[in-house]
C-alpha cells in the first residue's frame, strides 16, 4: 500500500530513446495543440457553411443542414473516430483503401477530419443561432439597401453573429482540445496518450497524470485569456456582453 | 410520511408524469419486457436490411448472432452506468451549485476550484486518473494492506458522478440563479429557513426551469460513457468491439454501434425539444 513517489521521474530519460519524460509529455502536449488547431479550421469553415444554411430562406438548404448537425451530434465522438478510421476505408474502392491505410500519420488525419466534423455540427449550431439572434430589421436593411442575400450575409449579418457567438465558440474550441484526447483510441500519440506512456514505462503513474494535468490546465488559461482579448476587441457596444 | 412524499411531488412535474415512469420502471420490465424484445429484434433485423442494402458486402448474420449480446450485457452496463451517474451526479452538482451560492468563501472557492478542474481536465484522463487513483484511495480509507479492489463498473461509476457533478452544478447554478429573488424572501417572510427555502421553493423550480439542459447533459453522458473503451470495459460499444475483433467484422459491428446510439441520442434529443416547448408555455 505504499507509492514510491519520485517527482525527478521528468528528468530522466524515456526507454524510447528520444530524450526525457518531459520531452515525451512535451510531444504530447504539441500533438494534442496541432491537431486542435487543424480540426477547429475544418469546424470552423465547415460548421459556418451549415450554419449558415440553416438560417437561410430555403427549406433543402435547412434540411440538409439539419440532418448534418444531427448526424454529427448524436454518435459518440469515440464511434465517429472508428468509422474514419476503421469503417472507412473498407467502404472506399480496394486501391482508395489500401492507399489509406498505408497513409503515414493516418491517425493524426483521421482525428483532424473526425473531430473536425464532429465539432463542426456544434459550431453550426452556435452560428446559427447568432445569425437568428440578430433583429429582423438588420437583414430587412440589406435587402433593402440592395444587396443580394450573399453580400447581405458578408456584410451586415455575419460580421455581427461571430461577435456575438465568440464566447459560445471559445468554449466549443475547449471541448475540441480536450476532446483529442479521445484520439489516443486509434493510436494518435497526444498528451494523454503520452501520460499513459510514460506510466507503463516508469510505473510512476501519478507524476506522469499530474504533469498531464497541469498541462491540459495551462492550455486552457492560455486559450481563455486569448478569448478575452479577442471578445474586448471585437465586442459589439450596446450589448449586454458588450462593455461600454 | 406524508410530508416527505409531498416534499417529493414538488420536484416533480405532474401526477401524470409520475404515472408514466412508475408504468416505464416498473410495469414495463415485468409485463412488456418480453413484448419489447421481441419488438427490439425486429428493429434490428430492419437496421440490418437497411445496412445490407447499402453497403457492398455487408455480413448481416454477425450482427444476428450477437444483437442479444450486445443489448443484455452491453446496452445494460450503458444504461444503467447513464441513469446512476446522472442521479448521483445532479445530486452532487446541486450541492456544489448551493456551495458556490451560500456566500461562504470557503465553500464557494472549493466548488469554484472543483467545477472549473473538472471542466478543463479531457474526460479519457479523469477516467484513466481515477481508474489508478480509486484502489489507492480505497486502500488508505480501510487502511488495507494493498491497493484496493474497486471493480470496473464502481470506477467507472465514481469517475462519471464526480467529472459530471461539475457540469451539473454549472446548469443548477443557473437554474437557481433563474429563480427571481422574490421567491426565496417570499419563502424566509414565512418564516421558513434556508433548507426549507432551498428544499420547497426555489430547489424544484430551478429543476424544472432547467431539466431540458439536464436531459440534453445527460444525452452528453450518455454518449461519452462510451470512453469507457478504453477500460476494455464491456459497454455497449466496447460489447461490439469485442465481437469485431474476435469475427474480423469491424465495418458491420461498427456502423451498428453508430446506429444504435444516433436512434437512442436523436430520440431523447427530440424528447428534449417537446418538453422544452412545454416549459415555455408555463412560463
Amino acid at each position: 500500500m505504499n507509492y514510491n513517489w519520485n517527482w525527478g521521474i521528468y528528468w530522466q530519460a524515456s526507454p524510447e530513446g528520444t530524450g526525457t519524460y518531459a520531452t515525451l509529455l512535451m510531444s504530447g502536449l504539441m500533438w494534442t495543440i496541432i491537431t486542435a488547431l487543424c480540426a477547429w479550421v475544418i469546424a470552423l469553415s465547415v460548421g459556418s457553411v451549415f450554419g449558415i444554411m440553416r438560417t437561410l430562406p430555403s427549406k433543402w438548404a435547412n434540411f440538409f443542414a439539419t440532418c448534418w448537425i444531427e448526424l454529427f451530434r448524436n454518435i459518440p465522438i469515440l464511434v465517429q473516430l472508428f468509422l474514419w478510421f476503421f469503417v472507412l476505408p473498407e467502404l472506399l474502392p480496394k486501391a482508395w483503401g489500401t492507399a489509406l491505410k498505408q497513409l503515414p500519420n493516418a491517425p493524426f488525419y483521421t482525428a483532424v477530419i473526425g473531430l473536425g466534423f464532429a465539432t463542426s455540427s456544434r459550431v453550426a449550431v452556435q452560428v446559427a443561432a447568432g445569425v437568428k439572434a440578430l433583429p429582423r430589421g438588420q437583414s430587412m436593411a440589406g435587402y433593402a439597401m440592395g444587396l443580394t442575400t450573399a453580400q447581405t450575409y458578408r456584410y451586415v449579418l455575419l460580421p455581427m453573429a461571430y461577435r456575438i457567438v465568440l464566447p459560445p465558440l471559445t468554449s466549443e474550441f475547449l471541448n475540441l482540445i480536450k476532446n483529442t484526447s479521445v484520439a489516443l483510441t486509434i493510436g494518435l500519440l497526444e498528451l494523454t496518450f503520452r501520460a499513459r506512456t510514460m506510466q507503463e514505462y516508469s510505473f510512476q503513474v501519478f507524476e506522469a497524470f499530474t504533469a498531464a494535468t497541469i498541462l491540459y490546465l495551462i492550455v486552457n488559461v492560455f486559450v481563455v485569456m486569448l478569448a478575452r482579448q479577442l471578445e474586448l476587441k471585437v465586442a459589439v457596444p450596446g450589448y449586454m456582453g458588450g462593455g461600454k | 410520511m406524508g410530508s416527505v412524499l409531498s416534499t417529493i411531488g414538488r420536484y416533480l412535474p405532474a401526477p401524470t408524469t409520475i404515472f408514466l415512469l412508475l408504468l416505464t420502471i416498473v410495469v414495463a420490465p415485468l409485463v412488456l419486457g418480453p413484448m419489447l424484445f421481441t419488438l427490439l429484434g425486429q428493429v434490428v433485423s430492419v437496421i440490418v436490411a437497411i445496412l445490407t442494402f447499402l453497403i457492398p458486402n455487408f455480413d448481416g448474420d454477425v450482427i444476428n448472432r450477437s444483437w442479444q449480446y450486445l443489448f443484455l450485457e452491453g446496452l445494460r452496463f450503458t444504461l444503467m452506468l447513464t441513469v446512476y451517474a446522472t442521479v448521483l451526479g445532479v445530486i452532487l452538482g446541486t450541492i456544489l451549485a448551493l456551495m458556490r451560492l451560500s456566500g461562504i468563501k470557503a465553500l464557494d472557492w472549493f466548488a469554484t476550484g472543483y467545477t472549473t478542474l473538472f471542466r478543463s481536465l479531457p474526460l479519457v484522463l479523469v477516467i484513466f486518473w481515477f481508474y489508478f487513483l480509486l484502489p489507492y484511495i480505497g486502500g488508505w480509507v480501510w487502511g488495507l494492506e494493498r491497493p484496493m479492489q474497486v471493480g470496473a463498473f464502481n470506477s467507472a461509476l465514481i469517475t462519471f458522478t464526480l467529472f459530471e457533478a461539475a457540469y451539473f452544478a454549472e446548469i443548477m447554478r443557473a437554474g437557481i440563479q433563474s429563480i427571481p429573488k422574490g421567491q426565496a424572501a417570499a419563502g424566509y417572510a414565512l418564516g421558513l429557513n434556508y433548507w426549507q427555502v432551498m428544499g420547497l421553493v426555489v430547489l424544484p423550480q430551478a429543476f424544472r426551469n432547467m431539466l431540458p439542459v439536464l436531459l440534453t447533459q445527460t444525452i452528453i453522458l450518455f454518449q461519452d460513457t462510451s470512453l469507457v473503451y478504453v477500460l476494455s470495459l464491456t459497454d455497449f460499444l466496447g460489447a461490439a468491439s469485442k465481437i469485431a475483433q474476435r469475427d474480423g467484422r469491424l465495418v458491420e459491428m461498427y456502423l451498428f454501434a453508430a446506429v444504435i446510439y444516433f436512434l437512442i441520442s436523436f430520440s431523447l434529443s427530440l424528447l428534449v425539444k417537446r418538453l422544452q416547448d412545454r416549459v415555455a408555455i408555463v412560463r
